[in-house]
């Protein structure tokens, strides 16, 4: 049956129809699997030819790839939590009751969202952690670093913005705990943090302000500075491989 | 083809100042240039196929754990109601268990603003690019001048009795005098003593990072309190 399925499928690579929607054939030749890379809008930041080397699991662990793929899972399972969500008080929490007990799957599509959110704090950090120890900040990765330390605050802005959202008390002490904060600023202190609550307290402006923040500005800064950060990868050289690597050791 | 025994120029005359993607050539070695010598593969499928089993692997982990554990939900946000403790999400929770030691301004503002702009301007200082051994030369000088900041630091820490931080920098103190002391040369030890500043330097970081983030997580009860995970306050 499996050769069957490899004819029927190497059959369909041949057809004019595929080709004018991969704009080649099947991907047997080397010249067809470099188009395969940089024809495709969503490959073609990918480099054609990557050093042997830094396909090692060990390389990177695939830990950029990994936050690439929960960024995606995140997009996905928000904008489905979205049809239900309702940002205001205290609709959003009764939208919550009902995404465990009336929607279908809907404690399930929460659950992905907070588990790939909370994972993807850790693998940020992780990446940067390992990036740092592999010497993959050096010239001339230097501003590729920096773009990582954005990813790294937006991620973290994201993550606590979506935390307010459930409008339970976890979520509500939770983000006046880590407000109170901003206050310790100087000088502007407290007029930041009235700008970001929307008031002196956190509230039902707070509330849509997060919701805003979370749902459409700092995913789309993110989106952009993922765009800037993978293909700085790909100019600036690919993954940074030690001289340890020479060696097949480390 | 290219002839792979010629040697690429464009070396800049001070490369500390303004360093080139050039070949770094430690000491007893060649100056032999590998980049055109090694191996590469088609990213398709070699890239392609290792993303797609990594990604498939995450997508069914993440499965597994929501269908096992649910996202937490409280009562309705009431804000007469104070939680004690009240805890920010587990990523801020190292901040706050500095704000139980410094003023809010120090803990709130100067360390998380010194913290983004120290790993920001990291790539930008060109100290020692080829990662020398912190003990490679001056060892003595070095190590005094190293005892001295890490006393300092500590004798801050005792009086502001963050113990929280001085457990994880004695762990690494303790483990950058043993990589002084000792003379290996080979396994742990060994690799220790070949490790530059900046290792230590982010080693401490991350340690202290962890200590604080586990303790404000699983070790804080009321009034900021200590205790144990499985709910027992201590005395």
């Amino acid at each position: 049956m499996g050769t069957s399925f490899n004819t029927a499928l190497e059959s369909l690579r041949t057809t004019r129809v595929w080709k004018s929607i991969f704009r080649r054939g099947p991907a047997i030749t080397n010249r067809t699997r470099s188009l395969a890379v940089f024809g495709n809008l969503f490959l073609h930041w990918l480099p054609v030819k990557v050093r042997e080397k830094s396909l090692r699991v060990r390389a990177a662990y695939y830990l950029g790839s990994l936050s690439l793929l929960l960024f995606i899972t995140l997009v996905v399972t928000g904008v489905l939590l979205m049809f239900y969500y309702h940002p205001a008080t205290p609709k959003a929490y009764y939208d919550m009751k009902d995404l465990r007990f009336v929607v279908s799957n809907g404690v399930f599509v929460r659950n992905v969202h907070r588990v790939g959110a909370h994972l993807l704090v850790l693998l940020v950090f992780w990446h940067m952690f390992h990036v740092f120890y592999r010497g993959g900040y050096k010239p001339p990765h230097e501003f590729n670093w920096v773009v990582g330390i954005i990813l790294l605050l937006l991620t973290l802005f994201l993550s606590y913005t979506g935390y307010l959202l459930p409008w339970d008390q976890l979520a509500f002490w939770a983000v006046t705990v880590g407000t109170n904060i901003i206050s310790a600023a100087p000088v502007i202190g407290s007029e930041v943090r009235f700008v970001a609550l929307g008031g002196h307290i956190v509230g039902e402006n707070t509330l849509l302000r997060f919701y805003v923040l979370h749902v459409v500005i700092l995913p789309l800064l993110a989106f952009l500075f993922i765009g800037v950060h993978l293909w700085r990868v790909r100019k600036d050289g690919g993954l940074t491989v030690g001289s340890k690597d020479d060696d097949g050791q480390n | 083809m290219m002839d792979k025994t010629k040697i690429e120029s464009g070396f800049s005359s001070d490369a500390k100042k303004e360093p080139r993607r050039i070949v770094f050539i430690t000491r007893n070695t060649s100056a032999n240039v590998k980049d055109e010598r090694e191996r590469k593969v088609m990213s398709c499928p070699h890239l392609l196929v290792r993303e797609a089993i990594v990604f498939e692997v995450l997508i069914i982990a993440m499965v597994l754990v929501a269908l096992i554990w649910d996202a937490p939900l409280e009562q309705l946000a009431n804000p007469l109601l104070t939680p004690n403790p009240a805890k920010a999400p587990w990523y801020f929770l190292g901040l706050q268990e500095l704000l139980h030691f410094f003023p809010p301004f120090v803990a709130g503002f100067l360390i998380p603003t010194l913290v983004v702009i120290a790993l920001s301007v990291i790539p930008y200082f060109n100290v020692n690019v080829e990662g020398k051994p912190l003990w490679s030369e001056q060892a003595s000088k070095r190590f005094g001048i190293v005892l001295w900041v890490v006393v300092a630091l500590l004798i801050v820490l005792v009086v502001v009795d963050a113990w929280t931080i001085i457990v994880p920098t004695v762990l690494v103190a303790g483990l950058l005098v043993a990589s002084y002391l000792s003379k290996a040369t080979t396994g742990r030890m060994g690799a220790l003593r070949a490790k530059p500043l900046s290792w230590w330097i982010m080693t401490w970081f991350i340690a202290t990072v962890l200590c604080l983030t586990v303790v404000g997580t699983f070790f804080r009860g009321p009034g900021w309190s200590w205790v144990w995970p499985w709910g027992t306050h201590a005395a």
